[in-house]
């Protein structure tokens, strides 16, 4: 007999869920979808909501143009969701919902869309993402001040445990601090800060026995990238620190419940636009991080589509990253094993140096006073690793395999630039539910609906549970707008720190020092500094290219406004007269470009500013150009990595409108 | 924005601020800025149409500091006066500077994200300036901006960041300097106490909803302010969350200054200062030294006419200096 135990475990092990990150326009047509991806042998949803519906605007409010369907489905009352659910077992299915500031609304409407179904909330199963202090720091849906979004998870923590016992009231996000330029140690440690925030607030509301049932409740929501090695050592090391928390801040010893459950979708950040089928290989190798060593396999994923760099995926692009997941899981021999880095002094020295460092920036985040003090630190501190990140891959340190490097293609089967479809949302389906929310509110209770509000203001201004008030004002058929009017009038209303103010300078290079002098130049002639309004309308909230932007432009040497995320084109345009700014650029990665761009430049003409603007944010050539005819100047998307130059391109831009002529 | 080549009327936009046209002001700000030679004439005939001789008197508008240092909570305060300064029917401009970067001559000007207001109101107007190279606050156009803007709106407010030396330079420039201070931070306490920063004219400790720290705060304000004999300065505390607090009472300290204030000896002052921070800007130290120094040029303004508008200080100053090399 040998003494080393089998490699070969007796059974494989169970497949991961596999999911889509998916849904559109409406809840019928995003219904169809999901029940086409059921039937392809997908085991979980993942719905997407469209911006209005995570940030608490119905379709009818002036935010929410241009936004209605495009990144995700509408869901504006609990009609909406028994259509989104229909012909779905909700007893059986395990629904992923990427919903944050609004996740009490949006889960009191899957429990009212069950009770329709006679399904009771004891056996729905499922997640809602619900973690707001990263919509702080990277994604931006948040909609009410830190202290009371973190009441509201609490409560819904609090809640679920009692009532939906099978359901993950929150997924703590390290994923989007990744997209965010997180580093893997940063990645864990604003996490587990975050984890820490979340479970202190949920100690003061229950019992001091339920804390390991709450525990087991809290799972997470991470990325990987391509370095997959070190990713997977991350996610074990977030594995044993977890643990140790659960031991040593809250008291658990059930090891059922201090088991570290995570869901993952890889990293988006390092697709790319240029030659876009290399993505297909990136997603590959990071499935592969979160799946290869067993001790820290992922419960549950969804992988990004080939061509997300260049717009919206279509039903296609998706299939192809299903089937990545089902060649992983149904072909290779990766769930036959046992942990295959146990014992690896390589892979365990990795993980103990991203355990300490972690430690030491969990402590920093201490001194800040937590996690929900400490945002506008983690924030600045994301801007600068990611203008770290950028300024790497400018220089050519960090390879990009077709962007920086490698660049020469032969013409692409998939389509050349400008040729490669994605997914177009309907603009007739903004109307449309606009249309069918004016017929829900003259079809439905008004008195009823206007009475739940009330008690949810109520209970809002008070200590109780928000929960049992949320469900009541759902069954009345109150909006999602109303829901959330109703606690913005209570809780106020929040804008995040943007982290550009404190970020560092850029290195100083030869061609930065070059720039300077040109803006200096062309300033002089303009008798003052050259001024620029940053600003992203819409209701996109990821404005990391945004940032990335005004930080270079300010190291430059312009004057840069940056007036962050949600703005209205009136918005836009009042603050470019009344800031005296001579370009304007502006950011938006949802889709909305060609309704919100057009909106801003008559919005300007209507206030007699003839201002040049600039986009970036994920556009497709032909909408690029049809932008370039209604008056835009230039369009950036994610292959011009090179900031300097497109604040090269800006400052070249202000000196030809203004008769400033080229240095000889 | 000015198209090339056509300059902007700086007597016309005077005239339409003069009758209170809040469409001027964003084209009257882009003029006061530029050091182009057209534009500062134009900049100058603009603030000539606005001097008390030409208005009959002193502009109306209150003129107010707000001054602290960095996440003391001055955006949030500020958004949250602007709301009640709105409610009482006064029109509101804000004046917000910004550091600017010394190696690259940029800034990020990130008020504008801070402060909130209703973006459909007109009666609010908000404009982000560098502080430029000048230390101790003030960019180089603010107190003409204030000025000019100091004809057409209610109330103007200059927003600075800094502790100990910035809230000197604003002093000179507004009728009310409000310091703001964030609670259990020691470093306004310390600053009053060793004398490097002057006593403002209202202390505000932000985020009452802390309790205690800012209970403290506000008693330790009050007991070193009794023994630099100042027990007239008052001491407000504010919470801007939700629901706000301590708002209308600081509202009604702002307003009580300015009603006890000489206000057009307070104005002279704010001329003259800004006379002096226009020749130094153009003359440097040798200018001054030229003068005789910086008391020198003091007691030399200290005599001029009072009814004598920035321009004609100015030139008085440049009259009295010696030609420089």
């Amino acid at each position: 007999m040998s003494e080393q135990p089998s490699p070969h475990l007796p059974e494989p092990d169970r497949p991961w869920l596999m999911r889509t990150y998916a849904g559109h326009s409406n809840a019928k047509a995003s219904n169809e979808l999901y029940r086409r991806n059921l039937a392809k042998g997908q085991t979980g949803l993942s719905v997407a909501f469209d911006l209005p519906t995570q940030t608490g605007y119905d379709p009818d409010h002036e935010l929410a143009r241009g936004e209605v369907g495009k990144v995700g489905v509408s869901v504006a009352h609990r009609g909406d969701m028994a259509t989104l659910m229909d012909g779905i077992p909700l007893d059986q299915m395990n629904t992923s919902m990427t919903i944050n500031a609004t996740a009490a609304w949006l889960l009191a409407l899957y429990i009212v869309a069950a009770e329709e179904h006679e399904v009771d909330q004891q056996a729905l199963q499922g997640t809602t993402q619900n973690d707001i202090i990263k919509e702080f720091l990277a994604r931006g849906t948040y909609a009410f001040p830190p202290a009371p979004s973190m009441r509201l998870t609490a409560d819904m923590v609090a809640y679920t445990v009692e009532h939906v016992p099978r359901w993950n009231p929150i997924n703590i996000c390290s994923y989007h601090l990744q997209e965010a330029g997180a580093t893997p140690v940063q990645e864990i440690a604003y996490a587990l800060s975050n984890a820490i925030a979340v479970l202190d607030a949920v100690r003061e509301r229950v019992s001091e026995d339920r804390m390991g049932r709450v525990f087991a409740r809290i799972s997470f929501f991470v990325n990987a990238g391509v370095r997959f090695v070190e990713e997977h050592a991350k996610l074990r090391a977030m594995a044993t620190l977890w643990e140790e928390l659960g031991r040593e801040r809250y008291g658990v010893s059930d090891p059922t419940h201090l088991r570290f459950r995570y869901g993952v979708q890889v990293n988006s950040l390092g697709l790319t636009e240029s030659q876009p089928e290399n993505n297909v290989q990136r997603i590959v190798l990071e499935a592969l991080a979160v799946t290869m060593g067993r001790n820290a396999r992922a419960r549950a994923i969804q992988l990004p589509a080939w061509n997300e760099a260049l717009g919206l995926p279509r039903p296609w692009d998706q299939q192809w990253s299903l089937r990545i997941q089902q060649v992983l899981a149904f072909e290779t021999d990766v769930l036959e094993y046992a942990d295959i880095f146990e014992g690896s002094r390589v892979m365990d020295a990795l993980v103990q140096e991203l355990i300490e460092g972690s430690r030491a920036e969990m402590e920093v985040v201490v001194d800040h006073g937590g996690a929900v003090e400490a945002v506008p630190y983690m924030k600045a501190a994301l801007v600068d690793s990611h203008r770290e990140r950028v300024r790497r891959i400018e220089s050519g340190e960090q390879v990009v395999v077709g962007q920086n490097r490698f660049t020469e293609t032969e013409p692409s089967p998939l389509g050349g630039d400008g040729e490669v479809q994605v997914q177009v949302v309907d603009p007739a389906i903004e109307a449309e539910q606009v249309e069918a929310l004016a017929r829900w509110r003259s079809g439905r209770d008004g008195q009823a609906v206007r009475s739940a509000l009330a008690a949810l203001a109520r209970v809002a201004e008070g200590e109780e549970n928000i929960m049992p008030a949320t469900i009541a004002a759902a069954r009345a058929g109150a909006t999602t707008g109303e829901w959330a009017q109703t606690l913005r009038d209570v809780f106020g209303e929040y804008r995040a720190p943007t982290g550009v103010g404190e970020a560092s300078g850029a290195p100083d290079t030869e061609e930065l020092d070059e720039l300077r002098d040109e803006v200096a130049r062309v300033s002089e002639a303009l008798g003052r500094r050259i001024k620029l309004l940053v600003g992203k309308p819409g209701l996109d909230g990821h404005s990391n290219g945004a940032e990335q932007i005004a930080v270079r432009a300010r190291d430059a040497g312009i004057e840069v406004v940056y007036e962050g995320i949600r703005l209205t084109p009136g918005q836009i345009a009042r603050s470019a007269v009344q800031e005296g700014v001579h370009v304007i650029g502006l950011s938006i990665l949802s889709g909305s470009h060609m309704n919100l761009i057009p909106d801003v430049i008559t919005a300007l003409g209507d206030a007699g500013a003839q201002v040049p603007i600039v986009v970036g944010g994920i556009i497709p050539e032909a909408d690029a150009e049809a932008l370039g005819e209604s008056g835009v100047a230039a369009v950036y998307t994610p292959k011009d990595f090179d900031l300097t130059r497109i604040v090269r391109d800006i400052v070249a831009l202000v000196a030809e409108r203004h008769g400033v002529t080229a240095q000889a | 924005m000015t198209p090339a080549g056509r300059a902007p009327d700086g007597a016309e936009l005077g005239a339409r601020l003069r009758a209170r046209d809040l469409s001027a002001a964003p084209a009257a700000l882009n003029l006061l800025e530029s050091r182009a030679p057209e534009d500062r004439r134009q900049a100058a005939a603009l603030l000539g149409q606005l001097s008390p001789a030409a208005l009959g008197g002193e502009a109306s508008a209150h003129v107010v500091g707000i001054t602290g240092p960095p996440g003391a909570g001055k955006s949030t305060l500020l958004s949250a006066l602007a709301a009640a300064w709105r409610a009482q029917g006064r029109t509101v401009a804000v004046l917000a500077v910004d550091p600017t970067s010394r190696r690259s001559g940029g800034a990020l000007l990130g008020d504008r994200a801070r402060i909130e207001f209703d973006s459909h109101d007109e009666g609010v107007f908000v404009r982000s300036t560098a502080a430029g190279e000048r230390l101790g606050g003030l960019a180089p156009a603010t107190r003409a901006a204030a000025e000019a803007l100091a004809a057409a709106y209610d109330v103007v407010v200059i927003e600075t960041v800094g502790v100990g030396q910035a809230e000197t330079e604003v002093a000179d420039a507004v009728d009310t300097v409000a310091v703001i201070v964030q609670p259990a931070s020691g470093d306004v306490l310390q600053f009053l106490k060793a004398g490097v920063m002057e006593i403002p004219d209202v202390l505000v400790v932000t985020k009452a909803d802390l309790g205690k720290p800012a209970l403290a705060t506000v008693r330790d304000l009050r007991a070193a302010l009794r023994s630099l004999g100042a027990d007239g300065v008052p001491v407000v505390s504010v919470s801007s969350l939700a629901p706000p607090s301590g708002i209308e009472d600081l509202v009604g300290g702002l307003e009580r200054h300015r009603a006890a204030l000489d206000l057009p000896g307070r104005r002279r002052q704010a001329r003259r200062a800004h006379a002096l921070s226009d020749f130094l800007a153009e003359h440097g130290e040798r200018g001054l030294r030229a003068l005789g120094g910086r008391r020198e040029a003091q007691r030399f303004l200290d005599q001029q006419d009072p009814g004598l508008d920035v321009a004609s200080l100015t030139a008085a100053l440049e009259a009295r200096a010696p030609e420089q090399a």
